[in-house]
């Protein structure tokens, strides 16, 4: 909502600068988006051409001496066919920014003659388009002063930051209304006075959507002169960034900033029979003031004659009864719509216009008519002619809203101590009717506030104007014991998660929530109800199944840039539903290249390998980890879900059914789907699928028991099946003595014709670790023997020869 | 001179001239091994008369006890010549560089960083974190937060939606994290005080405005909670997060649908340099939206309006570590690129506290 301050100044009277009635605003709810004070035009000044000479050594040019009121000629060089001794016009000195032309002004040199400074045209004003020559002013425009001032330019904008609920504000009069409840002036009158009429209006109007249009104002005024309005009213349209068209037009246009009232008129010759205002009919088209052809549904209202649509309710009207300089008999509507069609219609169609603003936000039904009188009254004034008398139709008036408010609210609800007389006083400066004076008040909500509903919108109205910054800050009432725990399991896991794989000199990331199609259904998404209707571009359409899509492609990103060597992480959201139970929380983390847990590249101590299977499967352990999960009590299953490499990745799993996560290489066809390439592996782990710790009374640990007596090692290679898993003759080396041995370390793996086809060599060390008394070398073989016959008998192992 | 004075002298010269232990264990054997030249001279003194004995013996045993030093001597010479000579063998370039470990390389991503700074000071304030889904129903987004159906507010809202279910219901991404608050409502009786971070959603793209970004909601509901107990909850967070001593901040009535009274508010700031500083200058940035909530969000969250009243806030958490941070661009925070998250990540240990300074 732009206005200027004269404008304001029509209907506030006030001594406040420009600065007051800015901060003013802001700190009334009427946030100052910006002002343009016009001060660049300030060095403007009106001279006078007093010789014009032939420039020497160009036809077009000449050099003009020019009075600029201090007695001292300048010389300037001017191309414009207009310049003549005499003219008076708008000059520009050294150092003038002129805004038409982007250009600051130094003293020039024109094929050889000296310019000090030039005389401007209107476009270089930014007053219009004319360019045809330079601007020329009556013989007693005052010689020397402020040319800005005496065209008229030089009144303020201002520009405000309307919220939606504040549909009194899309008018000059209702902020001025505000400003003056604020104490910032006195809001002048802003009563319109009935215009009388001669005889009725011919043009009979019959409302057929009553729940769309509750309430329609209309009269004819006969015998226009339609042409451009008066030079004040252009210019307080164009200052508001609005194109002057005629004065019947700008006549709508400025009342609908003036009074937040939009009107339409119509060339009363070009429409047809009566008016029917009515839903249009399913494909119905109309040709808009846009000069768009608009293709109406059945849910939009319009305004028809005999002939079809000749408006579209509320938002815009048609080409075909349209004003312009020949319309002689023009119809003057005001009208009510109805806020949630308005709104509806114009987004569907995609017009905004100054009138769908107003009457989405709710415009003043009790200013229906008198907007119609003052724009009979502009009519007259400016276009001459006889108007008809006014006709109402379907109008039954206002009931105000009545809200009951105990005046204790403010202090409830701010804990501003506001006297309860001046509460009712700012109250009453706004247009409220306080019925009442106890300490609960029944007031009266004025017609063009429909966003108050209840106490606390009339709180915020006190407190608005009273000041929010009259209230002290208190702070609040304070725990009285130390804070507890405030994070829930699921929210400690995930930050442990994400420092875990920090710490692993991996780096997070935040990759987009949506992921292309195409990516989504190769990790197992892609379900309609995980598609947007909407997306704001053709690969950011599908809620991710899985962070490793968004992560691989972050990595491709890097490596195209040059950097093959990677390690990323998210610990986030993934989608397996629209649901929220079906919302997961998942650490997922890429490697490529050779972005080892020690590091990546060429190093003089040892050149890094490529990431594999294994860096994914740490990494993945370190997360279930640093999460608390039970490590010791995983399941590590081959394979894993379709993106993986078949023989390359794994499940990890707490007993049958509890999957905790995935990690391996990635199956080819995956990445070329997401087209990356390189060495890469990844995992994911389902942060919400890992048990919640179990309460315990204390917080003791265990007892600690150390035995008094030497730790011992014994090796064992066993030759088993290539598809015997190591985890099996582990679990079966284990189960020997589950007291004596401590622990188990696979330290080599061989594989060789020696040892036959299908056959794999699996070489552990086990620790010992005696609990009574030093093991005799009975002991131990006895020990080493349990061991080879558990591996034999659950593995079919034998001992390497 | 004595035989054994002579002895004396040709032994210790041929100490001090062993070169090496082999040497020296040679002369050793030479003159004490059983055989050697002064155990002979000992063995010598049984047959000696008892006066010849009391002379001899003392100075056999002198030249023993010398002897014996001096071998011990030159012993610990020779060892300290050959562990020096192999120390010197041994010598590396300790100018080769080493790898960095792991814990320096990684990053933690600002947003995740931000959050545990929030975390921390509301956690001092007595405030719990609270969550909630992200894709998220009509009714939590809007209705239960009292925008109503076609309100112009909603199209301040650019929203995400997934296409109708067979009911014609369309579920959407949520805009702001306000729909938690209705989701905390219904699970938790009064007094409330929790923040709410989170990933929310708009259609709308630039510098400032990314498609997807980080809101922090704030919920304070009890019996007496408002807009005084707000302005200082608010400026308390700005200090402690800004990391300033003091902070002017404006609240500026305004709206949204779900507080009221409504407002905006403002920190100071100075643009005048090349990066923007808090608590001085004459400049105000908007930094985030705040009101009481409104009666009709506390009935739809089963709350009697009259008997309990509280106040809510958002905020972009993104805009915030923008701003303390001095990351020019949104869009970046999105793209994994390693040198962006590299610069302005932080380290996995940098954990912020407030005993230890959110930022160091």
């Amino acid at each position: 909502m732009k206005f200027t301050l004269s404008w304001l100044k029509d209907h506030l009277e006030t001594d406040a600068t420009l600065e007051e009635i800015v901060e003013r605003l802001t700190m009334i709810g009427l946030e100052v988006e910006s002002v343009d004070d016009k001060s660049a035009l300030k060095p403007f000044t009106i001279a006078r051409v007093l010789t014009a000479e032939r420039h020497p050594d160009a036809d077009k040019l000449q050099v003009l001496s020019v009075d600029t009121g201090d007695g001292k000629p300048i010389q300037v060089v001017c191309g414009a066919p207009n310049a003549r001794a005499g003219l008076i016009g708008a000059f520009a000195g050294p150092g003038t920014y002129v805004p038409g032309i982007d250009v600051t002004l130094g003293v020039g040199r024109i094929r050889g003659v000296e310019s000090h400074g030039m005389m401007c045209s209107e476009r270089e004003l930014q007053m219009s388009d004319e360019h045809n020559g330079i601007i020329d002013l009556p013989a007693d425009a005052p010689v020397g002063t402020s040319f800005a001032a005496y065209a008229g330019l030089d009144d303020p904008v201002i520009e405000i930051n309307l919220t939606p609920n504040r549909p009194d504000a899309t008018g000059v009069y209702g902020i001025a209304r505000d400003l003056a409840a604020a104490g910032l002036g006195k809001l002048k009158d802003g009563a319109v006075a009935r215009v009388k009429g001669e005889g009725a209006t011919p043009v009979r109007l019959a409302i057929e959507a009553p729940d769309l249009c509750p309430g329609f104002a209309l009269r004819l005024v006969r015998g226009v002169r339609n042409g451009p309005s008066p030079k004040w009213l252009q210019q307080r349209l164009s200052a508001i960034g609005l194109r002057p068209i005629n004065a019947l037009v700008d006549i709508t246009n400025y009342i609908t900033f003036d009074r937040g009232r939009p009107l339409h008129v119509f060339d009363a010759a070009k429409v047809k029979g009566d008016l029917t205002v009515r839903r249009a009919k399913e494909g119905e088209t109309v040709l808009a003031l846009d000069d768009r052809e608009y293709k109406l549904n059945g849910e939009v209202c319009v305004i028809a004659d005999a002939e079809g649509v000749e408006s579209i309710a509320g938002i815009m009207g048609g080409v075909h009864s349209g004003c312009d300089e020949n319309t002689t008999d023009v119809l003057i509507e005001s009208a009510l719509w109805n806020p949630g069609n308005i709104a509806r219609t114009g987004r569907e169609l995609g017009i905004i216009t100054d009138a769908r603003y107003r009457f989405e936000r709710g415009v003043d039904p009790e200013f229906m008519v008198p907007g119609l009188e003052l724009a009979t009254r502009m009519v007259l004034d400016l276009c001459g002619g006889t108007p008809t008398e006014t006709e109402v139709v379907g109008y039954r008036g206002h009931e105000p809203k009545k809200v009951t408010f105990p005046v204790s609210e403010v202090k409830r609800l701010t804990g501003l101590d506001v006297a309860k007389a001046e509460s009712l006083d700012i109250l009453k400066r706004l247009g409220f009717t306080p019925q009442s004076d106890g300490d609960t008040v029944d007031v009266l909500v004025p017609s063009w506030r429909p966003d108050v509903d209840g106490k606390a919108d009339l709180v915020e109205e006190v407190m608005r104007i009273h000041g929010v910054d009259n209230i002290a800050p208190q702070p609040l009432a304070s725990h009285a014991a130390v804070n507890g725990k405030i994070l829930t399991t699921l929210q400690i896991r995930t930050r442990a998660a994400k420092r875990a794989l920090a710490s692993r000199g991996m780096m997070e990331a935040v990759t987009w929530s949506f992921i292309p199609s195409a990516h989504a259904e190769a990790f197992g998404g892609g379900q309609p109800e995980l598609k947007l209707a909407n997306p704001i571009a053709a690969d950011m359409s599908d809620m991710r199944p899985s962070l490793l899509p968004g992560l691989l492609a972050g990595a491709q990103r890097n490596a195209d840039r040059g950097f093959n060597d990677l390690a990323l992480f998210e610990v986030s959201g993934t989608y397996e539903g629209d649901t929220p139970e079906k919302q997961r929380r998942v650490a997922a983390g890429v490697r490529r290249g050779t972005a080892k847990l020690d590091g990546a590249g060429r190093h003089w101590a040892g050149n890094a390998q490529a990431v594999g299977v294994f860096d994914a499967k740490a990494d993945a352990l370190a997360v279930l980890e640093a999460c608390g999960a039970p490590v010791d009590r995983v399941q590590i299953e081959a394979g894993g879900p379709s993106w993986y490499h078949p023989g390359r990745s794994g499940t990890i799993k707490l007993g049958p059914k509890v999957v905790l996560g995935h990690f391996g290489e990635f199956h080819p066809k995956t990445l070329e789907t997401l087209d990356v390439d390189g060495a890469l592996c990844g995992f994911e782990v389902f942060i919400d699928a890992i048990p919640e710790p179990k309460q315990k009374a204390t917080r003791t640990k265990p007892p600690l028991a150390l035995s008094n007596f030497q730790a011992v090692r014994r090796d064992f290679a066993f030759v088993v099946d290539k598809s015997v898993e190591a985890a099996a003759v582990i679990r079966a080396a284990g189960a020997a003595d589950r007291k004596l041995i401590t622990g188990i370390q696979v330290f080599d793996i061989f594989e060789g014709p020696a040892l036959g086809e299908d056959k794999k060599s699996i070489a552990i060390e086990i620790s010992i670790q005696p609990q009574e008394r030093t093991l005799t070398d009975e002991d131990l073989e006895g020990l080493a023997k349990r061991v080879v016959e558990s591996v034999g008998k659950q593995t079919g192992g034998v001992l390497r020869g | 001179m004595s035989d054994i004075a002579e002895l004396e002298q040709t032994l210790l010269a041929e100490i001090a001239g062993a070169q090496d232990e082999q040497a020296i264990e040679a002369v050793r054997v030479a003159a004490l091994g059983k055989k050697g030249s002064i155990s002979e001279k000992l063995k010598s003194l049984g047959a000696m008369s008892p006066e010849e004995r009391q002379s001899q013996g003392p100075a056999i045993n002198g030249l023993k006890t010398r002897v014996t030093e001096a071998l011990t001597a030159r012993k610990a010479e020779l060892r300290d010549t050959a562990i020096a000579a192999r120390l010197e063998t041994e010598k590396v370039d300790v100018t080769l560089p080493v790898r960095a470990s792991p814990a320096e390389r990684g990053r933690i991503h600002p947003i995740s960083q931000v959050v545990d700074e929030i975390t921390a000071i509301f956690a001092d304030m007595g405030f719990a974190i609270a969550e909630g889904p992200d894709i998220e129903t009509d009714y939590y987004n809007f209705t239960a937060l009292n925008f109503p159906e076609g309100h112009p507010a909603r199209e301040m809202h650019d929203t995400f939606f997934f296409n109708p279910d067979e009911k014609g219901e369309r579920k959407l991404l949520r805009t702001h994290t306000s729909p938690v608050q209705i989701r905390t409502m219904e699970t938790q009786k009064p007094p409330i005080r929790i923040v709410i971070p989170g990933k929310t959603y708009r259609m709308d793209s630039d510098a400032t405005h990314s498609p997807m970004f980080h809101q922090l909601e704030g919920l304070v509901i009890d019996k007496t909670a408002n807009v005084a107990n707000m302005k200082w909850v608010l400026e308390e967070f700005c200090k402690a997060f800004f990391e300033v001593p003091s902070l002017k901040m404006r609240f500026r009535p305004s709206f949204f649908p779900f507080t009221e009274p409504s407002m905006e508010v403002d920190i100071q700031c100075d643009r005048s340099g090349s990066e923007v500083k808090f608590g001085e200058g004459n400049d105000w940035m908007e930094i985030l939206g705040c009101g009481m909530v409104h009666p009709n969000v506390l009935r739809h969250g089963g709350l009697d309006p009259d008997e309990y009243q509280g106040f809510a806030w958002g905020m972009g958490i993104d805009r915030i570590a923008m701003l303390k941070y001095g990351m020019p661009d949104l869009r970046a925070f999105f793209d994994a690129d390693i040198r962006w998250l590299s610069h302005y990540g932080f380290r996995p240990l940098d954990m912020p506290t407030l005993f230890g300074g959110l930022s160091g």
